[in-house]
This record gives structure tokens, C-alpha cells and sequence, in this order.
């Protein structure tokens, strides 16, 4: 029975070999769209590209390769080392890379796979060499190409030449350094606008997060589930919604400007415009994130604890200072890097509400979409702004990796967790209530401000702006979709629908290799994968833009650039969910399934993937989400004719076509909702109701 | 099934996690159709000397055959070895019919086929009619028998236990204990078998290998081990034994062991004249509450614990540093703390091992030791 399967391993390699030439001898070579020189390599190495056919070399080597698995490897890792000489240094010249050349890359990294499988490698488990090999290419090519890019274009001027000078002189620019505003000057340099701005949002959103948390964890109010309500919004929000809410509230014409002048006669002006817009917006959107975080820590501190320090006779309120307090330091720690770094990435509130107020992600769009197209510009305010967000990331990973307080045990933990000191309670509360009416009013506003003539001005019902963006028409020839709204709006969840299992299943393979498979460098390979979440969405976007414009990889105006673009940037938090699933799978359970003859890949279908049914419900709706809520990242890859939502939005409100946009976030915010249903209703349980095995 | 060939055969085999060495140059052979226990305190590589059987681990040195095939660089899933995990390991999400298929299904055998072979040795485990049970629903002793079927099912040339009755209570274990050996000598099964309990480890083996150290340190048939250990270890861990300070004079086949106003003439064992240790079991010896009698020894009760079946003592000896572990039979009349006695030892009870320092493993410098006082002991068992 054993030996009819070890035999099928040998049969791998010829599979593949056969896949190889069949991707060189019939595939399109060159070109994702196809297009007149859809050719195969073989055609195109016999009418004139002859480096195409070394390439051929890589199936015979393979085909006499028994017994020898040495010459496995060394055909699979040399097709791919000559894919890339023949494609970076003749291929100026030549097309982009298709579906032929990835056919073929794909064929000799899984010969390579099963050479060094062959050879004792994980175990002999071809599968799992294969997926490691497959998870840090593309990541490297998908990753780690694109910031490489960046990295080359900042020290070269606009016509590819090597230039440092330049680059130094760009580096130390007075408008990224500049600190005009401290001697009562204009204003200050965009890295240190963006700078003081992470620091207050890090620091609001800790202790706002932290007084919710406190208010829900320590506390015995009623409105207990509309705080967890609020903790999903962000998930569901557009980020940039926020800050076109606020404008409809408290711009110049918005409806509590009206209302003050109204009632108190005070003048309307644009202090939203700016920085302290900018700070209300993003506090309401990254207080939940603060919050859940917090919420967390404050539920690992174990109450037995603090009932502990209550019978050692000490009061409420030194409990809270010398016992509560510093378990939860570290975690406040985690919250404000957290806050700090979605300050920095964040590109929707400051395009929306930051007028005047320049930070390093917009700072890097409108170096290259403004009059003045720059890209070695955007490149160095992409590596600024890349340089504080992976401090932050990296000061992050040390902090929580080096002490956690945490005190969760296996054991119930039968405490009543100590309420309040009575002041500290009060302070929650003020810091809490006006953060809850505002939130309230901004939903409100976006749900319901869409539907009438003018928020603020002329409330009266209309659905205008609905039927703009959604209407159906009635022509000679059937129904058709007139609404302005329904190209992007189709485009987008085409592209989410395509993102969300890819993403998914890359995370969760992620994670498996991960925390299952001991190989040389796993450490380096996660941080690298998690690394990739801390990359702000303008930087992936303009590094995009510069590795996958011209050949050997053309892929920007396609849709699956975007795909591209939102997997890899999605899959952290696929990654992340798979983790902290699979620490609660018994290890046994995979080591019972390999001494029983199952291989990884079957292990992985029929024992893991089953019990992970959490962890791949969650990551497919955040890719689904996030796919439909990002903004940074697509708006510069969108192309006319695949156009994203959150763009068409973001440009509806810069027009000042409030009601359009509204409406619109409205509808996104919806569809998600009704989606995230769908997903878990889907996906569903697992089917056991406890873990069955003793631990 | 094999017939000639050595069922497992471990050769110079090393394991390093590293810096640390779990399994140390260990070399072992296992004949077909016996049970073999590897038995050793937590952190001795027994459960890793198992893991690379299983193939779970691959080694750093050395060479491993099965069936006389060297499987050295072959994974899990490709050696003909089933394993019934500490904590069974049973698929949660997997009815109790389809735990059982797994194997058999991942072999590529058809369903029809598997399910027949699989109800064939759930029925041999007791558990006919529990087919469509999720593991979830079923007692710790039931999911263990799961556990078998589902190991015995794919008829492994060498089916391996991980402490099998770790999680199950006192009364139960004795009784599956019993039911593993029963199964392994109806089917002629080769199996190993790691555990930490040497009384489990007695009574189901052909043979112990005791593992210490991450080495080898005595292989032998139970009665071996616990008659003639090789050294303080073996006779510390397995029979619980007192570690007594004696000399030691060789005479012919003989030596005679003289502690304080007590000699015993014993085998001599190759142990050097001059100091020594005797081991001595204690149930070998005998308290008596009077003065002493020649070759015996004058002692005082220390500490007594009434245990129902037994009394156990701790007993100081006149001029020997330390306590003896002593237990007695006698629970009519309890002796108080304090009580003057007098000590015998039953010459069939005790054993010269080699003093510490010479060529034994572990144990503290000089004294007397009663069980569980050394620094490198063992967990014991509740009895």
C-alpha cells in the first residue's frame, strides 16, 4: 500500500516536464491580452528570439533525471535563473512576459520542488517545498520587485540615469524637512506634517480606545452592543467617508455650521479643512482599532488579580494604578503604533478633508498625478514615508514579541474583573459620549444624506442622486444600466470577487507553512509576509506603477493588476487569522494524519482545512472588504476601463458632487454588510461543536 | 509479516534540536512480534527516539531500517508505521468510521473496500455501533480505542504508542493496558511503546529499553531491570529502591556488603572493591520494634503514612546519613515517629551497584536516598 505511493512521486517530474514543454511549444509566450504575436517560444525562437530556446533544455534535463535529483533541481532553478537573465537583460526589446513565461516558471520551480524533495528536504514533502517556493517568488516578485523599483528610481533622474546628487538634494528637500512653521513661517515640511499628525492620532486613539475599552470591560452600561457595532464599522467603512461626512457636518456650508450660525451667529469658516479635520477624521476612524486591541489586553488581565490586590486591602483606585495599569502598559504601547502607522498610510481622509495640510501619502499622488509629474520625487517621499511606517513596524514586532502581560490561562478564570475608580469612570464617560454622538451623526449623514436635495440646506426628500448613480434605463433593446454609478461599481466587485479566494487561499498557505513546516529562514520569510501589511497603499501603488509599466512584467491597465495589487497587500490578514487558528489545532492532529500515509497536501484538504473553516471565513471578508474600501493603493492603477468605486467616489466628492458620493458610500456600505452575511452564512461553522481531543 | 528481517533496527542514531542532543548515538534492534517499551523520565528522548521511528523527525546522524529497508530519508506518510498518539489525535470533524478510513482512503483504496476493512477492527476494538459518532462524543477510553482501530487498520509493520494512558484515570488504565497487550499478541503485532511508568512498563513488556540522558542506559527483559540493575539508576527508577552506602570485600562469585553491624554476601557484579551503594527495595525490608539481633541494624522511625493496603515508613539508620523508604505490611500495629527499631534486609530485595562518581548515571553524592530525593529523578506515578 506504502510503496504504490512512494512510486507516485516519481511520476511528479515528468507530469511537469511535460507542462513545461507544453507551455513552450503552445502557449502565447508573450503578452497577458494576447494580441497579433500570440506565438508560442518555439516560434518565436525559430523566426529570430533563438535565447528562447536554451529554455528547452529545462525538460529534457528533467526527463532523464531518475535517480539523480541533483539534475532535478539544477534544471528547474536554471530555467528560472535564464527566464530572468533573457527577460531583464535582452528583453528591453522584446514583449512583456504571458501566460506562456509564467506556465513555464511554474513548471521549473516545481521540478526544482521535487529534486530537492527528493534530495530530504521538509521532510521529503514535495508539496510543501513547492508551496514555499511558490509563496516567497511571487511575494518576491509581487513585493519585494516593486519596492526595489522605488528604491532604483529615487537615485535616478526622470530619463533612467543614475544621479545621487540629485537624489541627496531631494532627500534633504525643504519641503519634506522643513520647519518654516516653528519659526512662524509658512509651513512645515510634509514629513514632519505627517509625523506630528501619526504622533497626536497614535496618542487620541490609545486613550479614546482605551476609555471605550474600560467603559466596556470594566463598566456596567446598557449600550454594551453598540459598542461592538462601532467595532465593525471601520471594517465596512471606505476610510474617506469619514472625512466627506465631517465636511457635510461642519464644512463651510455643512449642517452644523449652518445651525450654529443659525441659532448662535457664528460665522461659518473652513477650520475643518486641515489638520483638525484631518484629526477628527481619523480618530473616528481608527478608534475602534484602538479599541479592540485594548479591549483584548484588558480582558487578558486575569480579575483574580485584581482581587488579589483588593483583599491585600488595596482601594479601587490603587488597584487600577499599581496592579491594572501596568499589565495593560504594554498594550497601550501596541495600540499607539498601530495608530501611528494607519495615520501615516492613511491617503482617503487627507486627499478628502486635508486642504492645505500636505502629508507623504498624498505628498507621493500628486507627485505623480500633479501638473508636475516627478516620479524620482514620489520615489524618495514613498521611501520617507516607507522608513517611518517600518520604524513603526519593527519598533512594533519588538515591543509586543519582547513582553506580553497577557494572563490568559487554559483554566476558567471565576473573577468578577474590580469596577472603576469612581473619577476614573467619569473621565471615561465624558471622553466616550461625545465620541459616540458624533459617530452616530456621521452614519447618519452617510446613510441617509445621499437622499436628500442638500444636506444641511434643503432637506427635502429626493432620490436624484440615487437614480444618477443607479438608475436602470428602458432602451429599444432591453433593460440596460444608465446609472453613472454601475461600471465602476461592477468592476469593483468583479475585482474583489476574484481577489477575495485567491487572497485567502495564499494567506491560509501562509500561515500552514508557517507554524507547521520547520524550513531554514521561516522567521525571515514571516516578517517579510507581515512586513508587507506596513507598506502604505501609495507606496504599493506607485511601485507598481514603476516595476509593471514596461516589459518584462506589463501588467498596469489590466484588471489584474488590481487583483494583484489587493492580494498582496490582503493577505497579512489572512495570514494573521490562519495563525491564531492553527495555534489551537493540536499538532498531533497533523503528525496522526502523516504516520496514517496522507501527504501534506492531503493533510492540509482533509484534516486542516476543515477545522480552519474561522480562519478562512474571516480572511475572505476582509479581502472581500478591504478590496472594495481600498483607495490608496488602486487610485493609480485604475485605468478608464476599469475604474474602482472608492476612485469614482473620491473624484464625484472632489467635484463637489457630495450627494453622488454619499449615496454611493451608502450603497458600498451596504453591499458589504449584506456580504459579510453571506460569507459566514457560507462558509459557516465547523462542524464539531468543541474540540474533541483531550489536550 | 517479515519474518527474517529485525523489525526496527537503530543504528548509532543521533538527534540534535541545535544545541541540544535529544537522542545521543543510540543503536537498538527489535525482533518481529514483540513489544518493546522505551521508558525513561520526562526529557530522556524516549518520545523522540519514537518520533524518528514514526519518521516525524529525521535524524542528524546515523541510520534507521524497517523491515530490513533503511527508511532513514523517508517522510511519515511513506514508511509502513502507524502511531497511537498521547493525546489519540482523533480528527475532530471526522466521524468515528471515517477517522478509522483515513488511512486507507489516503492509500487510494475505495471507499467500499475501506469502510468493510475499517468496521472489521472497529469491531475488534469493542466499538461496533459507534460508526457515525464524531470523536466529541465519545468517553476518553472509547476515543482511545479509536485511536488503535485506526493505527491497526492499515496492518503497519510496526505500530508505535506515545504514552497511551496518560489521559485516562487510574482504573481504566489498567484495564487498557492489559487490552493493548492482549491485541498486540493476537495479531503478532511489533510494537513500541514509550512510557514513564515503569510499573505500566513491567507489566506489558517483552522487553524495556530505559533510556536516560538521551542515551541508552540498561536493555533488558522486565525482570533483568528490576533484579539486576546495572546501575543506581535503573535501580532508583524502576524499582523506587534505597541507595545505601556500603562497603564492599569480592569473595569468589560473591561479595559481602557491610553496613555498619550488618553484612550480606551477595554477587559480587564486577563492582571494585571498597565503597559501594547497595540497592535496596522497600518492601525487601524488615522493621522490627525491638533491639537488634545480629546482621541487623539499630534505627528510629522518623515519618509514617497509613496507605490501607500498607504502611510506608521513613526510617533513619544508626550511623548512616539520610532516611530509608520502607514499606511494610503490618497495618494491624503501626509503629509511632520516634519508635527504636531494628532493621533487617531481605538478601532478594537488594543489589551493589557502583557508588556514584564511578561509572553510574546520576544521583547525589553519598547517604542513603530515599526515592524521589536524587536531583535528576524521575515524576513518579501515584500508585
Amino acid at each position: 500500500m506504502r510503496t504504490a505511493l512512494a512510486g507516485a512521486t516519481g511520476s511528479g517530474p515528468i507530469a511537469w516536464a511535460l507542462i513545461a514543454i507544453v507551455s513552450l511549444a503552445l502557449v502565447p509566450w508573450y503578452g497577458i491580452e494576447g494580441g497579433p504575436a500570440a506565438w508560442s517560444a518555439l516560434v518565436h525562437g525559430w523566426r529570430g528570439h533563438a535565447w528562447l530556446l536554451p529554455m528547452l533544455a529545462v525538460p529534457v534535463l528533467a526527463c532523464c533525471s531518475t535517480g539523480r535529483p541533483w539534475l532535478l533541481v539544477a534544471a528547474g532553478l536554471g530555467g528560472l535563473a535564464w527566464l530572468g537573465v533573457e527577460a531583464f537583460a535582452i528583453g528591453r526589446g522584446q514583449p512583456a512576459l504571458g501566460w506562456g513565461a509564467l506556465a513555464f516558471a511554474i513548471a521549473c520551480l516545481m521540478l526544482a520542488a521535487h529534486g530537492l524533495a527528493l534530495r530530504g528536504w521538509c521532510r521529503g514533502d514535495v508539496f510543501t517545498v513547492g508551496a514555499i517556493g511558490l509563496v516567497a517568488g511571487s511575494i518576491l516578485v509581487f513585493v519585494g520587485y516593486p519596492v526595489g523599483c522605488i528604491l532604483l528610481s529615487a537615485f535616478q533622474d526622470n530619463a533612467g540615469r543614475l544621479d545621487l546628487a540629485a537624489f541627496a538634494a531631494k532627500l534633504t528637500d525643504p519641503s519634506i524637512w522643513g520647519l518654516g512653521c516653528l519659526q512662524g513661517g509658512r509651513s512645515c515640511g510634509i514629513a514632519w506634517n505627517s509625523l506630528a499628525q501619526a504622533v497626536i492620532v497614535g496618542v487620541l486613539t490609545t486613550l479614546l480606545g482605551l476609555a471605550f475599552a474600560l467603559v466596556s470591560a470594566r463598566t456596567r452600561v446598557r449600550f454594551k452592543p453598540l459598542l461592538r457595532v462601532m467595532s465593525v464599522l471601520p471594517v465596512i467603512t471606505p476610510p474617506f467617508v469619514i472625512g466627506l461626512a465631517l465636511i457635510l457636518l461642519f464644512g463651510r456650508a455643512g449642517m452644523v455650521s449652518n445651525l450654529l450660525r443659525d441659532w448662535f451667529d457664528i460665522p461659518r469658516s473652513r477650520w475643518i479643512y486641515g489638520m483638525p479635520g484631518l484629526t477628527i477624521a481619523q480618530l473616528l476612524a481608527f478608534t475602534p482599532i484602538a479599541y479592540l486591541v485594548l479591549l483584548g489586553v484588558l480582558q487578558g488581565v486575569s480579575p483574580s488579580m485584581e482581587e488579589a490586590s483588593q483583599t491585600l486591602r488595596a482601594g479601587r483606585w490603587r488597584t487600577f494604578r499599581l496592579v491594572t495599569w501596568p499589565l495593560i502598559r504594554p498594550g497601550l504601547a501596541n495600540a499607539f503604533l498601530i495608530g501611528f502607522i494607519e495615520s501615516l498610510a492613511d491617503f482617503g481622509n487627507p486627499m478628502m478633508i486635508g486642504g492645505n495640510f500636505r502629508v507623504l501619502s498624498t505628498g507621493v499622488y500628486f507627485a505623480v498625478v500633479g501638473a508636475a509629474v516627478d516620479q524620482g520625487q514620489a520615489a524618495v517621499l514613498a521611501i520617507v514615508l516607507l522608513a517611518f511606517t517600518l520604524g513603526a513596524f519593527v519598533l512594533q514586532r519588538l515591543w509586543t514579541g519582547r513582553r506580553s502581560y497577557v494572563t490568559v490561562t487554559g483554566k476558567g478564570d471565576s473573577g468578577v474583573p474590580a469596577t472603576l475608580p469612581p473619577v476614573l469612570r467619569g473621565v471615561c464617560f465624558a471622553a466616550v459620549a461625545p465620541w459616540i454622538v458624533l459617530t452616530v451623526a456621521v452614519y447618519g449623514v452617510i446613510l441617509f444624506g445621499g437622499f436628500v436635495e442638500a444636506v444641511g440646506t434643503n432637506n427635502t426628500p429626493t432620490l436624484a442622486y440615487f437614480r444618477t448613480a443607479f438608475a436602470i434605463g428602458r432602451g429599444d433593446h432591453g433593460w440596460f444600466l444608465a446609472g453613472s454609478a454601475w461600471n465602476s461599481l461592477i468592476t469593483t466587485l468583479e475585482v474583489a470577487a476574484l481577489a477575495m479566494p485567491i487572497t485567502a487561499a495564499f494567506g491560509i498557505l501562509t500561515a500552514y507553512l508557517l507554524s507547521r513546516q520547520p524550513f531554514a529562514g521561516r522567521s525571515l520569510f514571516e516578517f517579510l509576509t507581515m512586513m508587507s501589511f506596513a507598506i502604505p497603499g501609495t507606496v504599493i501603488g506607485v511601485s507598481y506603477i514603476l516595476a509593471f509599466n514596461v516589459a518584462p512584467i506589463e501588467l498596469t491597465g489590466t484588471g489584474l493588476i488590481m487583483v494583484i495589487a489587493f492580494v498582496f497587500r490582503n493577505m497579512p490578514v489572512g495570514i494573521r487569522a490562519g495563525l491564531a487558528n492553527l495555534s489551537q489545532i493540536d499538532r498531533s492532529l497533523d503528525e496522526a494524519s502523516f504516520t496514517l500515509g496522507a501527504r501534506s497536501s492531503v493533510t492540509l484538504r482533509r484534516v486542516i482545512l476543515p477545522l480552519l473553516r474561522p480562519a478562512v471565513a474571516t480572511s475572505m471578508v476582509y479581502a472581500f472588504v478591504r478590496a472594495i474600501t481600498s483607495v490608496s493603493a488602486v487610485i493609480f492603477l485604475v485605468s478608464g476601463e476599469y475604474n474602482l468605486a472608492t476612485v469614482y467616489i473620491v473624484g464625484r466628492a472632489e467635484y463637489g458632487e457630495y450627494g453622488l458620493a454619499i449615496v454611493y458610500s451608502a450603497v458600498l456600505i451596504a453591499i458589504m454588510v449584506v456580504a459579510l452575511l453571506a460569507i459566514q452564512a457560507l462558509v459557516g461553522e465547523r462542524r464539531i461543536g468543541r474540540r474533541a481531543v483531550a489536550a | 509479516m517479515t519474518g527474517m528481517a529485525d523489525a526496527v533496527v537503530f543504528d548509532a542514531v543521533t538527534k540534535r534540536y541545535g544545541l541540544v542532543t535529544a537522542v545521543d548515538d543510540v543503536s537498538f534492534t527489535i525482533a518481529p512480534g514483540t513489544l518493546v517499551t522505551l521508558l525513561g523520565p520526562s526529557g530522556c528522548g524516549k518520545t523522540s527516539t519514537l518520533r524518528l521511528i514514526a519518521g516525524l523527525e529525521q535524524p542528524s546522524k546515523g541510520r534507521i531500517l524497517i523491515g530490513g529497508a533503511d527508511v532513514t530519508h523517508l517522510s511519515a506518510a511513506e514508511r509502513d508505521v502507524s502511531m497511537v498518539f498521547q493525546s489519540y489525535a482523533l480528527f475532530p470533524h471526522m466521524s468515528v468510521m471515517d477517522n478509522v478510513c483515513y488511512g486507507l482512503r489516503a492509500g487510494g483504496s475505495k471507499r467500499r473496500a475501506a469502510e468493510a476493512m475499517a468496521a472489521d477492527k472497529i469491531g475488534a476494538v469493542g466499538l461496533s455501533g459507534f460508526e457515525r459518532r464524531l470523536p466529541s462524543e465519545l468517553s476518553g477510553g472509547q476515543q482511545q480505542r479509536v485511536a488503535v482501530a485506526r493505527a491497526i487498520v492499515l496492518e503497519p509493520k510496526v505500530l508505535l504508542f506515545d504514552e497511551p494512558l496518560s489521559n485516562l484515570d487510574a482504573k481504566l488504565r489498567r484495564r487498557v493496558r492489559d487490552d493493548i497487550r492482549a491485541l498486540q499478541q493476537s495479531l503478532r503485532l511489533t510494537v513500541v511503546y514509550v512510557t514513564h511508568d515503569q510499573e505500566e512498563a513491567l507489566a506489558v513488556s517483552d522487553r524495556i529499553i530505559v533510556m536516560h540522558r538521551a542515551r541508552i542506559v540498561q536493555d533488558g527483559t522486565p525482570r533483568q531491570l528490576y533484579e539486576q540493575p546495572s546501575s543506581r539508576f535503573i535501580a532508583d527508577f524502576i524499582g523506587n529502591a534505597n541507595l545505601i552506602p556500603i562497603t564492599v570485600a569480592r569473595d569468589g562469585d560473591f561479595a559481602r556488603a557491610t553496613l555498619g553491624t550488618m553484612t550480606l554476601r551477595l554477587p559480587h557484579r564486577d563492582v571494585p572493591d571498597g565503597l559501594a551503594e547497595l540497592a535496596v527495595r522497600p518492601e525487601a525490608i524488615r522493621i522490627f520494634a525491638r533491639a537488634p539481633q545480629p546482621n541487623e541494624i539499630a534505627g528510629t522511625i522518623r515519618k509514617s503514612a497509613y496507605l490501607g493496603s500498607h504502611i510506608e515508613y521513613e526510617v533513619a539508620l544508626d550511623g548512616v546519613p539520610g532516611e530509608i523508604f520502607v514499606i511494610d505490611g503490618d497495618v494491624a500495629a503501626p509503629l509511632p515517629p520516634g519508635t527504636a527499631i531494628s532493621v533487617a534486609i531481605a538478601p532478594g530485595g537488594a543489589t551493589i551497584v557502583a557508588a556514584p562518581g564511578g561509572a553510574t548515571v546520576g544521583g547525589a553524592p553519598g547517604g542513603a536516598t530515599v526515592g524521589g530525593a536524587a536531583p535528576d529523578q524521575p515524576e513518579r506515578q501515584p500508585a
